[in-house]
């Protein structure tokens, strides 16, 4: 060994004789191995891996976002009225913001009012006749059927829209 | 014959040492799996998905308009997490397609096969993500930034995506797209914020013929599963072996 005044056995195995090097090599791994965990403590984020290869946190961090919609349900807890008249109508299926609008705020707050849709605009979105749209589906070519300047609900009940509905 | 030097020898035992630390720390990982606590939803009970009945949409453009409304995503065009598009295909020419899709939908369609309507047939398409079972998206995320929700939900760690992009190429379905706000990967996370709260997603809210509806396949109630049974269904580039969750019916030959 280094630093001793014997010699070394001369006779003797000389498997150790420079285990100096060995120890010196040693310290090097530990301290890359101390390293690595420190790192992996410093960069990896918690509780990262525990339900797969991603932070778990990002869960909740989708989950937590503000909506825009307040949802059908919502609606149909104050407007019976309107729930109603679309009923039995051909304005059944689609749900109150389809046509009014993301209304979460009003939802949350009903002294917040919308505003009413511009019908034209609205109802031809889904109404004027387009090449595509399903032959089933009722279609209007605008310049026909309504009079420039006329709104749709002169003669239709956006709620329940076929001619001679129930209101 | 040289014996090893020094120099080779701690090269060599310094990567043997890191590699071992890295395996030792992703075994870890893999060995762990109890779902995280989510008061009010069980993340393990649900399976979402989506169907779409593409004889029913009319191409009005009220799912992209409420995404985009719901998901506070850019409005200029080329920014979509849904979108819709319009096939027009010549009687039989399944090869060639032609597709357009105006602002994603998003003010509609504009009149443009009506003097090609006798020539051949024309109809919607909406898309959105797939929700894949083996997203390509997720496999190539260098950080685990993208990935899929115990519920079966393929979303982003927007905290800590770091906008490296190789996800929006992996993307079989052009899904995904580069915030130029945050700079970070943004795409469809079927409204994790509502359907986790018992709504339905913005776009199926929106949609005034009921042509897509979000569906839970672990649900045993959930009307997916007779329309899975009784519906001639389809995937988008069922090649691509990525296994979507997100199921068309009456979708078309020519669809890519």
């Amino acid at each position: 060994m280094a630093g001793t005044d014997t010699p070394p056995p001369a006779a003797g195995p000389r498997t150790f004789r420079d285990a100096e090097h060995l120890f010196r090599v040693a310290a090097l791994f530990l301290a890359v191995v101390v390293l690595f965990f420190v790192a992996q403590r410093l960069f990896v984020p918690k509780g990262f891996g525990t339900l797969g290869h991603y932070r778990p946190g990002a869960l909740a961090d989708n989950r937590d976002r503000p909506s825009a919609f307040g949802g059908r349900a919502a609606c149909e807890q104050c407007h019976a009225d309107a729930v109603e008249a679309k009923r039995k109508g051909k304005h059944a299926g689609p749900a109150c913001e389809a046509c009014h609008g993301p209304l979460a705020a009003h939802a949350a707050d009903p002294s917040i009012k919308p505003g009413r849709p511009d019908a034209r605009t609205l109802c031809l979105k889904c109404h004027a006749a387009l090449v595509g749209r399903p032959a089933k589906f009722p279609q209007v070519k605008p310049a026909e059927h309504v009079p420039e300047g006329a709104s749709c609900l002169d003669c239709h009940v956006a709620h329940d829209p076929a001619m001679g509905g129930s209101k | 014959m040289t014996a090893t030097d020094r120099r080779e020898f701690l090269s060599h035992t310094g990567k043997f040492l890191l590699l071992t630390g890295t395996a030792a720390a992703a075994l870890e990982h893999v060995l762990a799996g109890s779902a995280e606590a989510a008061p009010g939803y069980a993340e393990t009970a649900h399976w979402w998905g989506m169907i779409i009945d593409v004889e029913k949409c009319i191409g009005c453009g009220n799912c992209v308009r409420a995404c985009k409304e719901e998901n506070d995503v850019p409005r200029e065009p080329y920014y979509f997490r849904t979108w819709v598009e319009r096939y027009h295909v010549e009687s039989g020419d399944l090869a060639h397609p032609q597709v357009d899709s105006p602002n994603g939908g998003y003010d509609g369609f504009p009149e443009r096969y009506a003097a090609l309507a006798a020539a051949g047939k024309t109809f919607f398409v909406p898309k959105l993500c797939n929700h894949c079972v083996d997203s390509p998206c997720e496999q190539v995320c260098p950080v685990g930034a993208t990935f899929r929700s115990p519920d079966g939900v393929v979303m982003v760690d927007r905290k800590y995506c770091l906008g490296c992009r190789y996800c929006v190429q992996a993307c079989p379905y052009g899904c995904r797209f580069i915030d130029p706000r945050t700079h970070v990967v943004d795409k469809c996370d079927l409204c994790y914020h509502r359907i986790t709260k018992g709504l339905t997603t913005a776009c199926c809210e929106a949609c005034p013929t009921g042509a897509r509806t979000l569906v839970d396949l672990k649900d045993p109630k959930d009307p997916v599963h007779e329309f899975l049974r009784t519906r001639t269904i389809q995937v988008l580039k069922p090649q691509m072996a990525t296994n979507p969750k997100v199921f068309y019916a009456g979708l078309d030959g020519s669809v890519r």
